[in-house]
């Protein structure tokens, strides 16, 4: 018999019944809800007069829908509000833990569940958010699901699903000066494009991703379903292991000492079939840049706008004020959006501050800078990081989605152009008419200081 | 909730030759913040709809603004539904009237979440979409009928048809009108078995 992927191994240990020619029933070890995808969710098991099965195993937080600055105050939209609330009533009467705002360990779901300890190997976590994917960093099963989904594991912890196909992208090798994690995945994606990973969920392996710290991991993961795949996985290692010990979640004791005896055993078997492997060398990327409406239209951030003659690809160009063959080093840009579950964590937060440190904003930039979770913010402040943005011209925010997605109040203007850690260039996806470039917490700084595209590795 | 059960549709069809279209076109998030799953058409494709987010300024090129095309079926470029796992954008789709999306590839949570609420996703070649589109152009009266018992979809004026795959679990749950969560509380024993015998659950404590 063949060997088992990773992903297998973890997949095969949750199907509690497999339907023939149908989905799995997969058994959910962690959920985690969030304010905007749930409360349809809970109406459901309402209405099916059932309570939620098992409430330890979901946790909740809030963070699309909140503002960034004043969060001591009541949120002044009537809508977020009461979606915010709802989160709250609905947690409380079925009995979840709630990280609402305000609470020490209130954040971008993505960036809390690792932080706390809550994400672990070997498990199956899902989330009403497609970046969910950010958790297979820790070599667990971790994907996006739908509300109809939410409400399913709420009635039974478990979700019917087709098992995905598996693909294998190896990147062995050194990055160079001023590459980072996000520069790793988005030149992944502009390789493969947004739908390359379709039907698949991608184990990342090779030196490049081992020699990365877990944040590093976390971003690249994240950034899986940009390219259409479910999630991303890297084998736990000693690096996993450490960031996890003496959270408040993690396994303490001899459970701890059980914990890592199993967790060992978590890697792909040197015979496992991928139905599809790729592979790059990490000394051929630079940082990247995107200048389209789709994360796979991405190049490296001295390169040349490509030509293709596709209506929707020119479409794309048109919205973006481009034009194939330009190039867009030295291209005036409005604002820089720093965070997100992509690029939202405390090494984010020290790659900018390390640019702009003794450095002034530009004057024709608005920057926000939006910590990931207090716990970011608290460190943050901690290290001192709050002072150099102030003394460069920037103001650290309160921790949210923000302009990832702007449901709340932090809209980049229509037509303005964005450089941004996120995760998403789409169309209005920062505010309607608003123009994305996706880009590495390096590239934002560099950006945020000359008040154009340019090439981080200039202030290294 | 029960979905609708869904057999065999004929009707005419929206085209959208567009790829790549996220869910954030279908539904930006800004429209995201309803408690309750109702009234989530009215903002389809809200930003390709209306000039300066406004309701009554209707962009004139935008498909669903032009009275010429109807019907219950959108059909539209390769990669449809890519991005936010927001079910909103089903619900968007499904509460405007349409209850079949054409495309030759679909993103995974976007399919997951239309068989979930009884939208179906009918994945068709590259040829086939494209001869839609140009029927179509022809004649914005030109319909599609779609048999799910046959998995067949058909362009009726020309008579070329095509099947489509659809696991056998969904299918019955379609033609039926069943949901995922009956049967999920149909097998709680089963569920509550699993998790005694589990090996690896060391952290649930």
């Amino acid at each position: 018999m063949k060997g088992k992927t990773l992903f297998d191994k973890i997949w095969d240990a949750h199907v509690v019944e497999h339907i023939e020619n149908g989905p799995d029933v997969l058994y959910i070890d962690r959920q985690l809800l969030h304010e905007v995808t749930s409360p349809v969710a809970f109406l459901g098991i309402e209405k099916r007069g059932i309570n939620v099965f098992r409430p330890k195993q979901s946790i909740a937080t809030v963070d699309h829908n909140i503002p960034t600055i004043n969060q001591h105050l009541p949120i002044k939209d009537l809508l977020s509000r009461s979606q915010v609330d709802k989160l709250a009533e609905n947690c409380n009467r079925h009995g979840i833990t709630l990280y609402g705002l305000n609470h020490p360990y209130q954040g971008v779901v993505h960036i809390i569940g690792p932080e706390l300890g809550l994400t672990q190997p070997g498990m199956t976590i899902v989330c009403g958010d497609s970046h969910t994917a950010t958790h297979g960093a820790f070599g667990c099963v971790a994907f996006g699901i739908g509300t109809s989904e939410i409400e399913m594991v709420l009635a039974s912890q478990c979700i019917m699903q087709p098992k995905p196909k598996k693909m294998k992208i190896n990147i062995d090798g050194n990055l160079t000066m001023g590459v980072t994690a996000k520069d790793i995945i988005l030149y992944i994606i502009s390789k493969i494009s947004a739908s390359g990973g379709t039907g698949y969920f991608i184990e990342y392996t090779g030196s490049a991703i081992t020699s990365l710290s877990m944040e590093g991991r976390m971003t690249v993961c994240n950034m899986s379903i940009e390219c259409g795949s479910r999630g991303g996985i890297i084998a736990p290692d000693e690096t996993t292991f450490a960031y996890i010990k003496n959270r408040q979640y993690a396994p303490k004791n001899d459970k701890w000492e059980k914990a890592i005896e199993y967790w060992k055993t978590l890697k792909s078997d040197v015979d496992a079939v991928f139905d599809k492997e790729l592979s790059f060398n990490a000394s051929d990327i630079e940082p990247m840049i995107t200048y389209g409406t789709n994360p796979g239209m991405g190049m490296e951030i001295n390169g040349i706008i490509p030509e293709y003659n596709n209506p929707t690809y020119l479409k794309a160009l048109e919205y973006m004020g481009f034009k194939p063959g330009q190039k867009l080093i030295g291209h005036p840009i409005d604002y820089v959006f720093v965070g997100s579950c992509t690029n939202g964590r405390i090494e984010d937060l020290r790659l900018f501050a390390q640019i702009v440190k003794g450095k002034k904003k530009a004057d024709n930039v608005t920057a926000w800078i939006v910590p990931g979770s207090k716990q970011v913010e608290k460190q943050a402040i901690e290290e001192g990081i709050d002072k150099i943005l102030k003394e460069a011209g920037f103001e650290l925010r309160q921790p949210g989605c923000s302009a990832c997605l702007a449901m709340n109040d932090d809209k980049i203007p229509a037509g303005k152009l964005s450089v941004s850690t996120s995760n998403r260039n789409f169309e209005g996806r920062q505010g309607p008419g608003a123009r994305t470039i996706l880009a590495s917490p390096l590239t934002a700084a560099a950006a945020a200081i000359t008040g154009k595209i340019t090439d981080p590795r200039m202030f290294l | 909730m029960p979905i609708e059960k869904f057999n065999t549709i004929e009707s005419t069809c929206v085209p959208l030759p567009v790829e790549n279209i996220d869910t954030d076109q279908i539904i930006p998030a800004r429209y995201l913040k309803a408690t309750s799953r109702e009234g989530f058409g009215n903002n389809l494709f809200r930003d390709w709809r209306y000039e300066n987010d406004d309701p009554n300024k209707p962009k004139k090129d935008f498909v669903l603004n032009n009275p010429k095309y109807k019907g219950n079926i959108l059909v539209a470029g390769k990669n449809f539904g890519c991005g936010s796992s927001r079910e909103h954008a089903v619900w968007a789709i499904y509460d405007y009237g349409f209850r079949v999306v054409v495309s030759s590839f679909f993103a995974d949570i976007f399919k997951n979440n239309a068989l979930n609420i009884g939208l179906l996703p009918v994945q068709v070649s590259e040829t086939f979409l494209a001869k839609i589109f140009s029927e179509v152009e022809k004649d914005v009266n030109c319909k599609l009928k779609i048999d799910l018992e046959k998995q067949e979809i058909q362009i009726l004026s020309t008579g070329d048809k095509e099947k489509f795959e659809i696991n056998n679990f969904k299918k019955m749950c379609l033609l039926k009108g069943y949901d995922d969560i009956d049967y999920l509380l149909s097998i709680q024993n089963k569920i509550e078995n699993f998790e005694k015998h589990r090996k690896d659950a060391y952290f649930m404590v």
